[in-house]
């Protein structure tokens, strides 16, 4: 072996050594959490109410306030989502409105999390008086995940061929026909693939929920889209770091990080084998 | 009809497509609006005044002057322009220590008198009151009334929000704390991804990347706070006791959970840059006799350069703007730190933990939406960034 071997043996091999250190990281950090965490995990914990100042009892009302927040926020950013994503990419042509609108959204999801949380608390919770409620909550989170919704929509539709386009239209189809019966039918499963991303990302957020929505404790479930609820990842967030007692309160930490990142393991692989039965079908066809 | 459907869902769509826009636009009115009223409030807090003696040459203190001197480190008036006589603090409760309260009368009617009184006998004297006990005929002179001053703001030393008489909003300590963590997270992520990326891109076969690809994506799906938490019981107390410190919530454990949560970002824009490479550069250099890891070198990566740019710029821009793993990690000392072994406090974890505590509408509040702002334009200045690193490379064309 001479010299330039040698040098490229060495360095692949610590490429392959730091490829290999990131997967174990990742299974470090799962691993801890599911090995100091699956202990608590229990019916009582899954669907009770926290007791003693947060170091006993279970933490349904956080699952619950966090459900309530992925479906709230989908409500408002999947529609939108998709909508403008067929707008930019079958309407609007290669334009300055279209530029303008690209940058925009970029721009958008690259607006930290907490700016979200000041600009949901002054507009949704101040001034138009939603108070601290869901509905607060969600719209923040859902113009957060707006432009991860815009651009799977995006990609989905720009893999369909034009050929597809071209071939409705020339069949008399209208445009919004060619869209309805045509694009969005075959872009669909990558469609949808987005949105389960963006429930993942809805679900552990906790800077916008701070001052929109998220209550400290609540004895009780919400009841309308103006009540406050408790969220997974603040509850973590206060029992991890100002609970009445941080020590008692560590096994229930450990067991809501649990339960938050099954939800986010939960969801990734849902995604993706819905990527891939959906592949497999067009495929076939 | 059919004509006036199609144009109608072409309007709805496009009203909808347009949202993004609406949106950053009303963030940034929203944002500044809330803001920008911090340069309106008046320094000393609603309601109170500062007060000298006539016979005292000074006339107006800077915002950390009267601070220093109710915290007892300024003691001379020669310190801030006056002459060389000690400083005599006065509160408003203290006048009982002058006039027995008998004195007040039964309504306290003639507070307002003592008060001008002490404050016009005693040379040396400061006194900070509230405005409703000053009397039309109160003798004493009011220092000048400024507003809270964007160069105080910006370039100010000390963040004691909540301290009293006069706050202290310098934002300089935070915007040094979220630079340090920053830096120091890409510091440790860059090499790192790079490695990875480049892996991914050239050297690894199928099976690795199969089992890769979707260990990114998972590390990129963890939620922040998860991560903090991590950082909490694991990072900190193992940087403790490495390093033996007092304190293990240092920059350092933020740096280290924001390396890994900005690991995704940086892995997967340099790939796609690398991956960008025209084969027929790659089969020229190989052909010319170099190997693999010498085309690496010296043909992809300078070729992918402005990618592996703009994915330096998104991972720092995530760091940035991250909030609740520093949050949970970095202790939250508003210092400008010295070494990376300290506790600091960046912008975002400051809004998060101070939010909650400012009443709304008060200085303290504006001075976190302007913290906002601030944290606003940084990451605006990041994303154009890319965006120009990114169009220079679409525009050279190959």
């Amino acid at each position: 072996m001479n010299k330039k071997n040698i040098i490229q043996w060495f360095t692949f091999g610590i490429f392959r050594a730091l490829s290999y250190l990131v997967v174990l990281i990742l299974f470090f950090i799962l691993g801890f959490i599911i090995y100091n965490g699956i202990g608590v995990i229990s019916w009582e914990f899954l669907t009770g109410f926290p007791e003693d100042g947060m170091t006993k009892g279970g933490i349904l009302p956080a699952i619950v306030g966090t459900l309530c927040l992925m479906a709230g926020s989908m409500i408002f950013a999947f529609p939108v989502g998709v909508m403008s994503g067929i707008y930019i990419n079958e309407y609007a042509g290669n334009n300055w409105a279209v530029k303008f609108i690209r940058i925009m959204t970029n721009n958008l999801s690259g607006i930290p999390s907490i700016v979200f949380g000041l600009f949901g608390m002054s507009l949704f919770v101040n001034t138009l008086g939603f108070g601290d409620s869901i509905l607060a909550g969600s719209l923040t989170l859902g113009l957060l995940v707006l432009p991860l919704v815009i651009r799977t929509t995006e990609e989905a539709m720009k893999a369909i061929p034009d050929s597809f386009r071209t071939g409705s239209l020339a069949l008399g189809a209208t445009r919004l026909q060619t869209i309805w019966r045509v694009i969005l039918p075959m872009a669909f499963p990558n469609i949808i693939t987005g949105l389960i991303l963006s429930v993942g990302r809805v679900s552990g957020e906790t800077a916008p929920i701070l001052f929109t929505v998220a209550a400290y404790f609540l004895p009780k479930l919400p009841a309308s889209i103006f009540d406050q609820v408790m969220a997974l990842p603040y509850h973590l967030y206060v029992i991890s770091t100002s609970g009445t007692d941080i020590e008692a309160s560590r096994s229930m930490a450990y067991g809501t990080a649990l339960v938050l990142i099954s939800i986010v393991l939960l969801i990734n692989i849902l995604a993706n084998s819905l990527r891939k039965y959906f592949g497999n079908k067009v495929k076939t066809n | 009809m059919k004509r006036f459907l199609e144009k109608l869902v072409e309007g709805i769509l496009m009203i909808s497509g347009s949202l993004t826009s609406v949106a950053i636009l009303l963030i940034i009115i929203f944002l500044f609006k809330e803001g920008i009223g911090l340069f309106n409030s008046p320094e000393v807090e609603k309601g109170y005044v500062l007060s000298v003696s006539q016979a005292n040459p000074v006339n107006s203190l800077s915002p950390l002057e009267v601070k220093d001197i109710f915290d007892g480190e300024i003691t001379n008036w020669k310190q801030v322009g006056g002459t060389d006589e000690e400083i005599m603090i006065f509160r408003f409760d203290d006048i009982f220590n002058y006039y027995p309260e008998e004195e007040m009368g039964e309504n306290y009617e003639f507070l307002p008198d003592k008060l001008s009184s002490v404050v016009q006998e005693h040379a040396t004297i400061i006194a900070f009151l509230p405005e409703k006990y000053l009397s039309v005929s109160f003798q004493g002179k009011l220092l000048d009334k400024k507003n809270i001053s964007p160069l105080d703001f910006f370039f100010g030393k000390e963040w004691f929000p909540t301290s009293a008489p006069v706050a202290q909003y310098g934002v300089l300590p935070l915007i040094l704390g979220t630079l340090w963590v920053s830096l120091g997270a890409i510091l440790i992520a860059l090499p790192f991804g790079l490695a990875v990326a480049i892996y991914l891109a050239e050297i690894a076969d199928v099976r690795m990347r199969k089992v890769l690809k979707p260990v990114i994506e998972l590390l990129a799906g963890i939620p922040s706070v998860v991560y903090g938490f991590f950082g909490l019981v694991v990072i900190v107390p193992f940087l403790q006791s490495l390093f033996r410190l007092p304190v293990g919530e240092t920059a350092l454990a933020g740096s280290v959970v924001l390396a890994i949560m900005a690991l995704p970002t940086i892995i997967t824009v340099a790939e796609d840059a690398i991956r960008t490479t025209p084969r027929i550069m790659k089969e020229a250099s190989l052909g010319l006799g170099a190997n693999h890891w010498q085309t690496i070198y010296r043909v992809i990566l300078p070729y992918a350069r402005s990618g592996i740019l703009a994915a330096v710029v998104l991972g720092i821009g995530r760091a940035i703007g991250e909030t609740m793993a520093v949050l949970m990690v970095t202790g939250n000392a508003a210092i400008i730190p010295a070494t990376l072994l300290e506790p600091v406090r960046t912008i975002p974890a400051t809004i998060a933990a101070e939010l909650g505590e400012a009443p709304a509408g008060g200085a303290h509040y504006q001075s976190l939406f302007m913290l906002g702002c601030v944290l606003f334009v940084i990451t605006l200045v990041l994303s154009v960034a890319v965006e120009i690193i990114s169009g220079k490379r679409s525009s050279r064309g190959v």
